[in-house]
């Protein structure tokens, strides 16, 4: 039954964030799968895929640039919006809300630090 | 086991929790203070004390309440990775329709999704033949259950403070030592009572008696009837303060706040055109309810509600005026819990980290009792009424509006809000102006008809 279920759903293939368009939101995956595509000008590469209770667009609450990625659903997903508003007014009661924030962009970085490290040395070697 | 630093009492790896209550604030509690010792790397256990088994159908499984999961909870645990399965949720709520005797408005929710959960407390209401319903409280024990706390199905009969700790009886076993005692029990008075023993200084919150019944409606009936929308009632009749009807998978969910609810108040309120009109036309509301309670409610924080190495939490202390009892539970909780791990259990760790947060939920609430007060008002006056009605619907149907009254109104039926927050807005200066606009146009005929006829012309061209 679709009226049992939380936030919206995005068909196969949707866009839910397109890279370059503005965004003040956060969205949180409570169901299926979304693929995080970087559109580049030789064409797109999917860079993760993420899934249920992952979030994405985190960038776009503490930035004012525009999104660095596309967020194209696979298969059905449903999203949840996160409010830019009412996060920064539940994380100035509870700051402790913003440490899975963190964490998890925290684990990003690492991730993108290891990416560029190979990309690096693979181009060093390739000289 | 625990330590004594500069600040107080803290918690050391061994020390034991013992939390007296599963429902959404025991259960916040434990799931949270077990997320924070493991950030720490802090060796601590949880036993949770729940007598009642939240996989029973009726009163043996349920803690009585509406079942409403607010938006800005639905959010805020989304952030913290906690997903509200959908075989908890029995219906997605996306608007909320508001009905006087002088007609009715729905009110679209502010963005184009399901933000808000109807969920039943316990495994549902008597009678119940559907043995895939499941409920909220078990499902957020089951996180707990997940994190390593152990759940101990017996009442607790006895605490006593000693020494270095708290001893905690409970039927058909030895009493055993905790470090730190949390009360969640709600408003059950003899557990209550029972806190008096060790923590002298707290007075039991006041309370009232509300009504939640459940109806047994066939889904396509209430898709029908209800659809996704809550339905909230600003009928002029004594006592009552506010009554919804809560549309859920093949229930209805009648809440009803206000002073001392009897039977005839109920039965004043369910005959009324305006309920009457949200059932099928042959549906006996006299004379179908499945299960009903006069469950009490929280109108006045507990005082003092800690001391050392006890704290109490959600309804025990500090709750939500008449909304979002489950966000209430989930603040407290979790602030509990942030206290007790992060900063220790003495009472000054508990007074300085914790008492702001039920202090905060306290002033809130006196602001939520001038906001019911004007409610009352706005029953009891037809003028006000038709004003309010016009400004939603102008609001509702046109492009460029701000929404400020549908927002306010919104938030406050939704509890997504703090009421000093909705209070703020409703006195805005444009709101004010609106609804004194609104007020005017909708009580004077000849303004009155004219605004219908541009309404109908619209309509028609649309």
């Amino acid at each position: 039954m679709k009226d049992k279920k939380l936030g919206k759903l995005y068909n196969d293939g949707e866009v839910i964030i397109k890279q370059g368009d503005k965004g003040n939101c956060l969205y949180v995956i409570q169901e299926g799968l979304v693929d995080v595509i970087l559109e580049t000008p030789e064409g797109d590469i999917r860079v993760a895929q993420l899934g249920e209770t992952e979030f994405f667009g985190e960038m776009g609450l503490f930035e004012e640039d525009v999104r660095s990625c596309t967020i194209r659903a696979v298969g059905e997903a449903r999203i949840l919006t996160i409010d830019k508003r009412n996060f920064m007014k539940s994380i100035h009661r509870d700051s402790s809300l913003a440490y899975r924030l963190l964490e998890k962009m925290s684990q990003r970085l690492r991730e993108a630090n290891k990416k560029i490290g190979h990309t690096d040395i693979a181009w060093h070697a390739s000289k | 086991m625990t330590s004594m630093a500069t600040s107080g009492i803290e918690l050391a790896d061994g020390s034991r929790i013992a939390v007296i209550g599963g429902g959404p604030a025991g259960s916040f509690f434990s799931y949270y203070a077990l997320e924070y010792a493991a950030r720490l790397g802090l060796d601590v256990s949880i036993d949770i004390f729940e007598a009642k088994d939240f996989t029973k159908i009726g009163a043996a499984g349920c803690n009585h309440c509406g079942g409403i999961v607010s938006e800005s909870l639905v959010q805020e645990l989304a952030t913290d990775g906690i997903v509200i399965p959908t075989d908890i949720i029995q219906r997605g709520i996306s608007t909320y329709t508001m009905h006087t005797e002088l007609g009715s408005q729905v009110i679209e929710a502010p963005s184009d999704e399901q933000r808000i959960a109807a969920v039943f407390r316990g495994c549902g209401p008597k009678g119940c033949l559907d043995k895939n319903v499941k409920g909220f409280d078990n499902f957020l024990l089951g996180l707990c259950l997940e994190k390593g706390a152990r759940v101990i199905q017996e009442k607790v009969t006895r605490l006593q403070r000693v020494e270095d700790g708290i001893m905690v009886g409970y039927s058909k076993s030895e009493p055993s030592k905790y470090d730190l005692v949390v009360g969640a029990a709600g408003l059950n008075k003899t557990t209550l009572e029972m806190f008096r023993e060790i923590c002298p200084s707290f007075t039991l919150p006041r309370e009232t008696r509300a009504y939640i019944s459940e109806f047994f409606m066939k889904t396509a009936d209430i898709q029908t009837c209800l659809g996704n929308s809550m339905h909230v009632f600003l009928l002029d009749l004594p006592q009552i303060t506010f009554g919804a009807l809560i549309p859920k998978e093949n229930y209805v969910t009648l809440v009803l706040l206000g002073t001392d609810i009897g039977k005839e108040v109920v039965q004043n309120f369910i005959t009324s055109d305006q309920v009457r009109s949200c059932f099928p036309a042959d549906f006996p509301v006299e004379r179908t309810v499945a299960c009903q309670c006069y469950p009490y409610i929280n109108v006045d924080r507990g005082q003092h509600p800690y001391a050392d190495r006890v704290v109490l939490i959600g309804d025990s202390a500090s709750s939500k005026l008449y909304k979002n009892g489950i966000g209430a539970a989930f603040i407290t909780g979790k602030a509990a819990a942030s206290a007790a791990v992060l900063e220790g259990i003495g009472e000054t760790n508990f007074k300085k980290y914790y008492a702001p947060v039920c202090r905060d939920l306290d002033r809130d609430n006196l602001v939520g009792k001038l906001i019911f007060l004007v409610t009352k008002l706005i029953q009891k006056s037809s003028l006000l009424k038709r004003g309010l009605l016009d400004m939603v619907g102008r609001e509702q149907t046109s492009e460029k509006s701000s929404f400020r009254m549908s927002s306010a109104l919104w938030d406050t039926f939704t509890g997504s809000a703090g009421y000093r927050n909705i209070f703020q807005r409703f006195l805005h200066p444009m709101l004010l102006l609106g609804l004194s606009r609104s007020t005017v146009v909708s009580n004077i005929p000849p303004f009155n008809s004219k605004r219908h006829e541009r309404q109908e012309t619209r309509q028609t061209l649309q």
